[in-house]
């Protein structure tokens, strides 16, 4: 989807903070709603780590931008245990004493076609185009490479699509490729000498022409 | 937040965090200990020391460095270190005229293997917006300013390869040990925001 979290090259943001000697966790509850994840993917397997990153994207643009990551972590995790019927947002709004946001619905995933061979469609040093497309659902072909022309500097093992995977749906593996874009192909006035490489699946990508 | 059924202000993430916890517990579903556990367990085991004697094995074994090139999954879980979201290590060397940089433009993966947890300014929307646009600029605004002459790669952890940098041995470092090599070797520098220096002392 099109979404908030598709950060990459978006315009407005200023400084990055470093802090010295960061602890891991800086709150207690950080370290509680980190393990909970766990808790939900790997004890209950209420559900898997695609469709946590997409219960995350499918966060209010607004509330997205203003929460830490931990609380982002938190409503992802808090969305999916809810709309897999785990638990019940009222019960968790009771035993907050307030509102408990959680992330909007999900659009449909797609399945794809898989591919019909195990060995790569592409090999290094292969143009390819990324597909111009926009699914309404998870994907991982970031805005500001579609339709834009790369390189494939390494040909990366098979894994599960997570167009399908994102939504829970029985998902085909696939090879991925990470693929190098001049910057100043992907922004007319990115400085030279510098390249941006995109490690993406094969459907996401056709062979230039 | 703009759901009209909740126009007033969220419980906070704290109590949020306590409601879904104890919500799963009332119900049976959360093993005795299994938060704290996995908790601390991850700090413990999965952090940017790992990484850093990952690079003091390299910068002193050249066989081992070979291998970490060429497959730094195998060669990071030579040294112990693997994590269930770091699969398939890639491992970036720089060199004199190439310096790597990683980011997770659309969340915040990284190789929890051998970085750890990623810190929070990997996470902000200001790095991960950034860093794929301007990276000379923001990298100088970091404290790392870059001759013209050095191309910059940066790479989007956008699927489920991890990444790593293999950063430059500073100059006065000749003799040194593994673990005093180590020891200097930051979080910073294994994302490739920061050199490798010898602290002035």
């Amino acid at each position: 989807m099109d979404g908030i979290h598709d950060l990459g090259g978006m315009g407005g943001f200023g400084a990055v903070e470093v802090e010295r000697n960061e602890p891991v966790f800086h709150e207690p509850w950080e370290a509680r709603a980190f393990a909970l994840n766990f808790l939900g993917i790997s004890v209950l397997r209420a559900y898997n780590v695609h469709e946590y990153r997409h219960a995350v994207e499918r966060m209010d643009p607004a509330h997205y931008l203003a929460a830490s990551y931990y609380e982002r972590w938190l409503t992802g995790v808090a969305t999916l245990l809810v709309e897999k019927g785990v638990v019940a947002r009222d019960e968790l709004e009771t035993r907050a004493g307030g509102p408990f946001p959680l992330s909007r619905p999900a659009a449909a995933g797609r399945t794809g076609a898989a591919p019909d061979s195990e060995r790569p469609r592409f090999a290094v040093g292969d143009a390819v185009v990324v597909r111009e497309v926009h699914p309404r659902g998870h994907t991982r072909a970031p805005r500001y490479v579609r339709g834009k022309r790369g390189v494939v500097l390494r040909v990366a093992p098979r894994f599960l699509f997570p167009d399908a995977a994102g939504h829970g749906l029985r998902a085909h593996k696939e090879h991925a490729y990470h693929v190098e874009f001049p910057a100043t192909a992907l922004w007319e006035d990115a400085g030279s000498r510098a390249t941006v490489i995109v490690d993406l699946c094969e459907s996401y990508l056709e062979r230039a022409s | 937040m703009s759901d009209p059924r909740h126009p007033v202000t969220p419980a906070s993430v704290a109590e949020r965090t306590r409601a879904l916890e104890e919500a799963l517990t009332a119900k049976g579903l959360v093993p005795d200990g299994y938060l704290d556990d996995t908790a601390s367990r991850t700090k413990q085991e999965l952090n940017p020391e790992n990484g850093a004697r990952v690079v003091a094995r390299a910068w002193t074994d050249a066989a081992y460095r070979e291998r970490l090139l060429a497959d730094g999954t195998a060669a990071s879980v030579e040294l112990g270190f693997k994590a269930p979201n770091s699969e398939y290590l890639v491992v970036l060397e720089n060199t004199p005229a190439v310096h790597n940089v990683i980011v997770c433009t659309q969340c915040s993966c990284t190789a929890w293997s051998v970085i750890g947890l990623p810190p929070d300014w990997y996470k902000s929307p200001e790095y991960r917006a950034r860093i794929v646009r301007e990276p000379r600029t923001l990298l100088a605004e970091m404290g790392l300013a870059l001759p013209e002459d050095v191309a910059v790669r940066v790479w989007d952890t956008s699927g489920e390869t991890r990444y790593m940098v293999l950063p430059l041995r500073p100059a006065g470092t000749e003799g040194w040990g593994e673990e005093q090599l180590a020891a200097i070797v930051t979080r910073e520098a294994l994302i490739g925001v920061a050199r490798v220096d010898v602290p002035r002392s």
